[in-house]
């Protein structure tokens, strides 16, 4: 039998204003088997998404098909007649978007958006549709699927939502789906519970996907063949366990070198030998904060963070973990004063500073630098890198001149720029290029904290990898304190010397690394660690059949005011005590403090 | 050898970059056509009054248009078609067209363009002001904005200059104060959007003062969509002096301007005179022109412009 897709010696060309083309496909032949899920791997502009939407028949305003050709079941669908195409997509090939907040319209119900292709396309009459979707959304395990149809998008949380867009896109039977990126934007507990459901809907249907992503991990637990691309052109292609396990070209080996181990105890580099103990570089006390206009008693209308103490020692990086909406973000705007707490101190060197930063004198602000998380918007795109970088140097050091051309060009050359990048605007870098000139910026003011924001979240496996590598460097180089906040565990911890996982605005357990990644595990942190995807065949599986992650996937963070805020995912909690009364913090020893009813030895089960 | 193995990997895979460089602005040929037109007003709005034959408030003398071997002592000297002695012809009181167009350029141009300039530094200020400062600054200059656009333009130019009377100076200030609202909705619109983008929060956690966050920061961002929106509202004030000036309100004989002479000599169109078309002519290709280089730049700067200027 042949195959389903076939992709033959595929080019798509950008058109420049010139007129003359810019390959971004060059010439990829891939087939796709009925009921195999085939991967596109590679970083953003290796053509992954462009090369998926050709299954459609469809490029990217600005592209151009080439040469080659893409056949769906013999049928080239390049140079289908508009009319065919139109019947093609939606009903034989089906496209999930990477952002299912933004697929979905928020003034129809989930029912009349999910059925409404295969409505349209006289697949079904809508009785029929509805029956369908109720059955997917049963497969896909969503909660209630009789009357889930009736709601409206809002009303489920992103998770749902994205395994929606798969019964949206399923619904009319397509023979292939194309996936793109559909897990990226999720947290890793959210994203296994995702690609759990994907992967045992796509086996049920028995229709084939193209799964489009950047990250290998995933990709292990739900493709059969893996197409590695690189700037346009293929670069292996073979059956996953072979690629994964014995990668034979460079560029997959390199990928796999970035992929970082699971988290477990002793990876991170432990920094400076002597550690003093004195006085902490940052400490922050009983942080309460939040947003919305100020109540009577000094507390704002949404506490986001309660009761978070932390302290960071000179020259120590602390991790700040969690997943979305945990306050990680609100903890380095209460620190840097962009958010001034509404109760609680900020220690810098032991002496207490205001909490709005419009108070705070100029060389506090010099301490205390913040790196925000992308770097495309950090940057003033009117604003030369001689200019970015040069302001805090004039602004704080009062350098001008040869001085601060030179300490400009020790900056690039500190964070592996190359120095006529100095005349250059933002929009000229990438996005790796831009994270390090972000980055040279903070060190310019020559700091004592960092407070880095998801710096590498924005960007590709590689590059993040590199990124990391430099930030080790830079404090060997500097001896610069980091708040490294990050949803991503692994690289966390692979970075810091403390850890502090932040669950709902409160802290649930903070430590050494090598402590808080081993047991006793606080039950949230065992449930992170357990989540993240290892490189290998095989884990997701394994891992849903273990008590945490059946006890905890599939819920949103709630942010409560009494209890343990975990207490509604916990498969430890104790009815009437956990969901009543605040947690106490257990001493562990050498600083690892677990907030849990349950003793140390419960834990340990 | 290790080291030099990892280079050549990073030589190899090095990072794709995110966009691709950056257009230059391109004028397609229409915008061509309207810079050639633009420039040749300028050029005359400098020299007109230099090259022009006669004097706007010149009344020709009957002598010149005497046809040599005609015994007719006095001609007409008014409506006549263009001849060797008017070029464009001349108008109900016998003055030459070409001469006050020429005249008329410096006036209709010089007020419309000091006007436009009243009306952006008051709208600019105070619409980045409101969207910096926020809160009840933002409130009350925004409402008390809303109060004067909900008046209709022509109208609040009647109802002042017929309690006042017009000169100039006042219809310079009464344009501007009038086409300020509407240029301070959008400097706040476009302030706003910067004013919470990262850049400026890092400009914060720096401790720049207000100072250096709206010169250095948010200006320099809304520099190019003012920029384009200054060539349209230019349009819209030199439509709007000429309506005033058609009213019989605008600027006051016997000076000429664009809008004024179209009035004056409406009585020639019966009798097939061109002296109204040529004013009105004069309107059209200096605003159509302005409106052709606009269209270019706005296609530059990714059409989002042009939907925020509606």
């Amino acid at each position: 039998m042949s195959a389903l897709l076939e992709v033959d010696q595929l080019t798509i060309d950008a058109r420049k204003d010139d007129g003359s083309l810019l390959p971004i496909v060059k010439g990829v032949s891939f087939n796709v088997q009925r009921g195999e899920v085939v991967a596109l791997i590679g970083e953003s502009g290796s053509g992954k998404t462009t090369i998926a939407l050709s299954a459609l028949g469809y490029t990217k305003p600005g592209l151009e098909f080439t040469g080659g050709e893409v056949r769906l079941e013999g049928r080239d669908v390049i140079t289908m007649p508009s009319e065919e195409k139109r019947q093609l997509r939606g009903e034989r090939v089906a496209y999930l978007a990477q952002s299912a907040a933004a697929t979905f319209n928020p003034a129809l119900t989930i029912g009349e958006q999910v059925t409404e292709s295969a409505v349209l396309h006289g697949h079904f009459n809508q009785e029929e549709a509805n029956q369908r979707a109720e059955s997917l959304y049963h497969d896909l395990e969503l909660p209630d699927p009789e009357r889930l149809g009736k709601r409206y998008p809002h009303q489920v949380s992103g998770g749902q939502l994205q395994r929606l867009m798969a019964a949206m896109a399923l619904c009319s039977k397509p023979d292939l789906l194309v996936l793109d990126e559909p897990t990226t934007a999720l947290d890793v507990t959210t994203q296994i519970e995702v690609l759990k459901a994907f992967k045992s809907v796509i086996k049920q249907e028995g229709s084939a996907a193209i799964y489009v992503t950047h990250d290998l991990s995933v990709v292990a637990q739900i493709a059969d063949h893996i197409v590695v691309l690189y700037a346009g052109d293929l670069q292996e292609h073979g059956i996953s366990e072979q690629v994964i396990n014995q990668p034979s070209h460079d560029y997959t080996r390199r990928l796999m070198a970035a992929v970082r181990p699971p988290p477990a105890a002793g990876q991170s580099d432990e920094t400076t030998g002597e550690h003093r103990r004195d006085v902490p570089a940052l400490e922050v006390k009983n942080i309460l904060a939040g947003y919305g206009r100020k109540q009577h008693d000094g507390t704002p209308a949404i506490t986001v963070l309660r009761d978070v103490h932390m302290a960071i020692e000179r020259g120590h990086t602390v991790g700040v973990i969690g997943e979305s909406g945990c306050g990680k973000s609100t903890l380095a705007r209460v620190m840097s004063g962009l958010l001034p707490a509404s109760k609680g101190d900020v220690l810098l060197d032991g002496e207490p500073l205001q909490p709005d930063l419009r108070n705070r004198s100029r060389n506090q602000l010099q301490k205390v630098q913040f790196v925000f998380q992308m770097a495309d918007t950090a940057l003033n795109p009117r604003q030369r890198i001689d200019q970015i970088l040069g302001r805090p140097l004039e602004f704080y050091l009062e350098l001008s001149g040869d001085a601060k051309r030179r300490r400009i060009a020790e900056l690039l050359q500190m964070v592996d720029l190359p120095q006529e990048f100095a005349g250059r605007y933002p929009e000229e870098l990438s996005g790796g290029q831009k994270q390090r000139v972000n980055l040279a910026r903070a060190l310019a003011a020559s700091p004592e904290v960092l407070l880095c924001d998801e710096v590498i979240s924005a960007l590709d496996t590689i590059v993040g990898a590199n990124v990391i590598e430099l930030l080790k460097r830079l404090r060997r180089q500097t001896g610069v304190s980091f708040v490294f906040i990050s949803h991503d565990l692994s690289t966390v911890a692979s970075f810091a010397d403390e850890i502090v996982v932040l669950y709902a605005g409160r802290v649930v357990e903070q430590g050494k690394t090598d402590h808080v990644l081993s047991p006793p595990y606080h039950p949230y942190t065992r449930l992170l660690i357990s989540s993240v995807p290892e490189l290998r065949v095989g884990w997701l599986e394994e891992t849903m059949q273990t008590q945490e992650a059946q006890a905890g996937i599939d819920r949103v963070v709630k942010l409560t005011e009494i209890g343990c805020p975990f207490f509604d995912r916990c498969p430890l909690a104790i009815e009437g005590t956990c969901d009543r009364e605040p947690p106490p913090i257990r001493d562990i020893g050498d600083g690892h403090t677990i907030n849990c009813h349950r003793s140390k030895e419960e834990f340990v089960r | 050898m290790s080291e030099n193995d990892s280079d050549v990997t990073i030589m190899q895979f090095e990072e794709l970059p995110d966009a691709p460089p950056k257009r230059r602005l391109k004028f397609s040929w229409t915008g061509k056509l309207g810079i050639a037109v633009v420039v040749f007003w300028s050029t005359m709005v400098l020299f007109g009054p230099y090259i022009a034959p006669y004097h706007e408030a010149d009344i020709l003398d009957e002598a010149l248009f005497i046809v040599p071997g005609s015994d007719e002592l006095y001609p007409e000297t008014d409506f006549q078609p263009p001849s060797k002695v008017v070029f464009l012809g001349s108008d109900y009181l016998g003055r030459d067209t070409l001469s006050r167009i020429l005249f008329g350029a410096r006036t209709t141009i010089g007020i419309s363009l000091v006007a436009t300039l009243l009306a952006y530094l008051m709208g600019v200020t105070l619409g980045i002001a409101a969207a910096v400062g926020g809160g009840w600054l933002d409130t009350g200059l925004s409402r008390f904005n809303d109060a004067f656009l909900s008046i209709p333009h022509i109208m609040l130019g009647l109802v002042v200059i017929a309690a006042i009377g017009s000169t100039i100076p006042l219809l310079i200030i009464l344009t501007g104060f009038i086409y300020g609202t509407s240029v301070f909705r959008i400097a706040r619109a476009l302030g706003q959007d910067v004013m919470v983008s990262d850049f400026v929060e890092a400009a914060k956690v720096r401790g720049e003062g207000l100072w250096w966050i709206i010169t250095r920061e948010i200006l320099p961002n809304v520099a190019m969509p003012l920029a384009t929106d200054f060539g349209l509202r230019f349009v819209y004030i030199i439509l709007f002096i000429s309506s005033l000036s058609f009213l019989g309100l605008g600027v006051q004989p016997p000076m000429s301007d664009w809008g004024s002479m179209v009035k004056e000599n409406l009585a020639g169109l019966p009798y097939g005179s061109i002296a109204p078309l040529v004013p009105a002519l004069a309107i059209a290709t200096l605003t159509i022109a302005i409106n052709m280089i606009v269209d270019d730049v706005s296609a530059h700067s990714g059409g989002k412009l042009a939907k925020r200027m509606i």
